[in-house]
């Protein structure tokens, strides 16, 4: 044979070779083909083409098995075991800018499903490699090492700190100030998945000097880089106050009160959740927040949101009131209840009407102004049926009654206590009937209205054990009327027991 | 004889007589005796009684000063006490009063303002629809942004689908499919069509490569930009330090001083001529108005000791004692007169 002939063979080679891998390549990106390719034994034939003579044939596989690894984790338990990983890691420092995207994109998949898988690629240097990847020039092979890296982080704390060991955190700083846009996106990313996880973490990113560029990426308009870089922040502030306190002084206020009017919902949910974690520090910074107007804002946020979108802002108002009467009072007066009770009353998921009722109740507990300010709204009656309703989760009827009691400890707004009489459980009654006694001694017309609206009547009715405080509150409360009243109420009632006992017997 | 016989008859008698008389007397002598005791013991019981009584209005006279005066200082300690409850109770109340007014005013300054909480709400909402109007102004404008965004984004494939379809203008011989002859006006299509050029299909972009795909990084090579920027480690000043505006008020207070040390030196001076200018102002004429009486014009005067006297030392307590006038002596007169006797008589 001749030596073209020769060559040819070999030539075949390479393009079959190619074929395959372009084509596993193709397929593994659709998930209806994923299975009958592993059934088939993709892993076992993928791997000795990784370390191809040809540079083209390497990316295709490699691009093909983190396809094939993003989609389940079995696959990417099977590409940990098959020892490709330490190929790929020792392989990447000398290869190309394709290669490099294309092993990057592997370590994500596997790192993405779980802790161990993580921890397998932590083992074997991967870490090291990744970071020798951001330093690279080309954007997409930094953008790809920071995605992996973001995704080893994001399991838990021990992983985030190997990753903050293998230096990468002033390199992500760097990825930030980049002009790509998407470069950016996944460092803000990475950076929240690190920080979120303990405070010594944040610290570190802290002291990267990552807060000054987050805070000035706020004003980027692209929707998605919005996202990251406050839930960034949010992660950053959320663990102690020092840390809010910078996360503060890089002047983020006033402007991203502009994130709460943003179109994208979760560019608002973020924004209202890094408010949130900074108010619920200490009362100085949630006084900072309101005097910002970042009150309005929330409220204004609540009120045009639906769903879980809703849930921080709900959180933030919580937070605010919950420090002092004053900010409570600030709440009130920015018209913070009435979107308070519409969340109460529209929303279907449990734990956003017991983030709205723990809210109401944070609002209404500290001065009878407070929870007059909350009994105006009608909102006690909307309480009282949740937290009778067998539904509910025991969460929300916790929190519902909590906040009931909150507010009727200092309610002395009567017309929105009576309703309450006739559907209350008695540990409830127990405080309404105390807030009528504690009332209705010093003031005439309240007496008036309370027996023209039938509302002795039903203290009468109301059976307590003699000695205990409900009873004092009932005499109390008898004590202010005259006999005469007191007794032909008495009478009428005993009067419509004994017809409706009359009624029920039959007829002869 | 007959005396002694008859004495000696009677002589038996005489020693019953004598013994009768002594047994009578002795009788007699335990009633007297009784009778001198009780009569002894009266007495004495009076003198007792006596002497008792005076005692007793002797002791009723030390007893009822004694008890007076321990009433009196009874009465004294009470006094001073009540007199102690009063003052303090009038210095409870004052020192209530001053309470009063120093508690009202702390707590009206560093506890609860209530005019300022009731400004500082009423700044809050000021500020809160401020905010609320900024925010819905930077919502619109994003809005009207977007739609025009959009509207561009439209215009822009219509145009393109017109350059692409290029062909569908109409000629003269056929009339075109927005053309057609039944209409009034050609369609607004038409006329995008006779705007725009041909597109020429050299200028389709060249196919993504395959690995690139899935990434968005598309630009080929860039070199890290900015200096990193130093982290904000400015560390918060511990303590609760006082609120800054009070520091530096009291700091830059300006200065209030005392009378005495505004009034300059020459002040008094200053101000006495003042007077003086101002009465000489005010006065109508200048001839001073004299008195009515000019006794005192004729006093004579008195001239002092040393003036009126020698100017050389005194010789009274040196060189004499009294103040003898040996020329005035009247013996030296007299033998003057009797010389002039003598002499007229002879």
């Amino acid at each position: 044979m001749s030596q073209r002939q020769v060559l040819q063979v070999f030539e075949q080679y390479q393009r079959a070779r190619t074929q395959f891998a372009q084509a596993v390549a193709e397929l593994a990106s659709r998930p209806q083909h994923v299975e009958t390719l592993q059934n088939a034994g993709v892993m076992a034939l993928l791997r000795p083409l990784l370390l191809d003579v040809v540079p083209t044939i390497q990316q295709t596989a490699a691009l093909a098995l983190g396809r094939l690894a993003n989609y389940n984790d079995d696959l990417a338990e099977a590409v940990v075991k098959g020892d490709i990983l330490p190929q790929l890691v020792c392989s990447l420092s000398e290869q190309n800018r394709f290669y490099k995207k294309a092993a990057a994109f592997v370590l994500r998949a596997v790192g993405k499903h779980s802790p161990q898988l993580a921890q397998a690629i932590v083992q074997c240097g991967g870490l090291e490699t990744l970071v020798i990847c951001l330093e690279d020039f080309d954007p997409g092979v930094k953008e790809a090492a920071a995605w992996a890296l973001g995704y080893i982080a994001r399991h838990n704390s021990e992983l985030s700190q190997a990753v903050v060991d293998a230096g990468a955190v002033p390199l992500l700083v760097l990825c930030i100030q980049e002009p790509e846009i998407a470069l950016k996106r996944i460092a803000a990313s990475t950076l929240s998945d690190i920080s979120k996880h303990s405070p010594e973490l944040a610290q570190t990113v802290v002291d990267a000097g990552a807060i000054a560029h987050l805070a000035q990426m706020i004003l980027n308009p692209d929707a998605k880089l919005k996202r990251q870089v406050l839930s960034a922040l949010s992660q950053i502030a959320k663990h102690s106050v020092d840390l809010a306190e910078l996360v503060v002084e890089a002047e983020i206020f006033p402007v991203v009160l502009t994130c709460l009017k943003d179109s994208d919902e979760y560019v608002k949910k973020n924004g209202a959740t890094l408010i949130r974690e900074i108010a619920k520090h200490t009362p100085e910074l949630s006084q900072l927040i309101v005097n910002a107007g970042g009150v309005a804002a929330v409220i204004d946020c609540i009120g045009s949101c639906r769903g879980t979108v809703r849930l921080p802002g709900i959180m933030m108002l919580g937070y605010v009131a919950a420090h002092s009467e004053n900010l409570s009072m600030a709440v009130i007066i920015s018209k913070g209840i009435p979107p308070l009770c519409t969340c109460l009353m529209e929303e279907n998921e449990d734990h956003i009407k017991a983030a709205a009722a723990w809210a109401l109740g944070q609002v209404g507990r500290h001065t009878p102004e407070h929870a007059r300010a909350v009994a105006v709204a009608n909102v006690l009656p909307t309480l009282l049926s949740m937290y009778m309703d067998t539904h509910s989760s025991e969460d929300l009827q916790v929190k519902t009654k909590k906040a009931l009691k909150n507010i009727l400890q200092k309610c002395t707004y009567l017309p929105a206590l009576e309703p309450l009489l006739h559907d209350a459980p008695p540990n409830i009654l127990k405080h309404i009937v105390g807030q009528f006694s504690k009332v209705l001694p010093h003031d005439s017309k309240a007496r008036r209205l309370f027996v023209t609206t039938g509302g002795l009547k039903k203290v009468q009715e109301i059976k307590a054990e003699p000695g205990s405080l409900l009873q004092e509150y009932i005499n109390t409360i008898n004590n202010c009327y005259p006999e005469e009243i007191v007794r032909g109420i008495y009478q009428r009632i005993a009067l419509s027991h004994l017809k409706k006992s009359i009624c029920r017997r039959p007829s002869f | 004889m007959a005396t002694l016989a008859r004495l000696r008859a009677r002589l038996p008698a005489l020693r019953e007589e004598c013994f009768r008389r002594n047994g009578a007397v002795d009788e007699y002598r335990k009633k007297e005796y009784k009778a001198a005791v009780k009569i002894q013991s009266w007495f004495r019981g009076c003198r007792v009684r006596a002497y008792i009584r005076y005692l007793n209005s002797v002791i009723i006279i030390i007893q009822k000063w004694w008890r007076g005066y321990q009433g009196r200082r009874y009465f004294r300690k009470m006094v001073e006490t009540a007199y102690f409850i009063m003052k303090m109770n009038f210095y409870n109340e004052m020192a209530v009063r001053i309470q009063k007014r120093w508690r009202g005013y702390y707590v009206r300054k560093y506890t609860h303002n209530y005019y300022a909480l009731k400004k500082y709400l009423e700044a809050i909402s000021v500020n809160n629809e401020i905010v609320r109007k900024e925010l819905n102004e930077y919502a619109e404008m994003r809005e009207k942004e977007k739609k025009k965004k959009d509207l561009e984004k439209k215009e822009k494939e219509k145009d393109h689908q017109a350059r692409k379809m290029h062909y569908l203008l109409s000629t003269e011989q056929i009339a075109g499919v927005y053309n057609s002859p039944f209409r009034k006006s050609p369609d607004p299509m038409e006329l995008l069509l006779r705007k725009s050029k041909p597109l020429s299909h050299r200028q389709q972009p060249a196919k993504n490569h395959l690995i690139c795909d899935w990434s968005n990084c598309t630009r080929s090579l860039t070199f890290p930009t900015a200096q990193p920027l130093p982290p904000i480690g400015r560390q918060k000043p511990q303590g609760p330090f006082r609120d800054t505006a009070e520091v530096l008020q009291q700091r830059y207070k300006p200065l209030e001083p005392t009378l005495r040390v505004a009034a300059s030196i020459n002040s008094l001076e200053k101000a006495r001529e003042e007077i003086k200018r101002e009465e000489w102002r005010n006065c109508v004429h200048d001839n001073e108005f004299l008195p009515f009486s000019s006794y005192h014009k004729k006093e004579k005067y008195d001239p002092s000791i040393h003036r009126s006297g020698r100017y050389d030392q005194e010789t009274y307590g040196i060189k004499h004692f009294r103040e003898v006038q040996p020329k005035k002596w009247i013996a030296d007169k007299l033998l003057e007169w009797s010389g002039m006797w003598n002499t007229s008589q002879i």
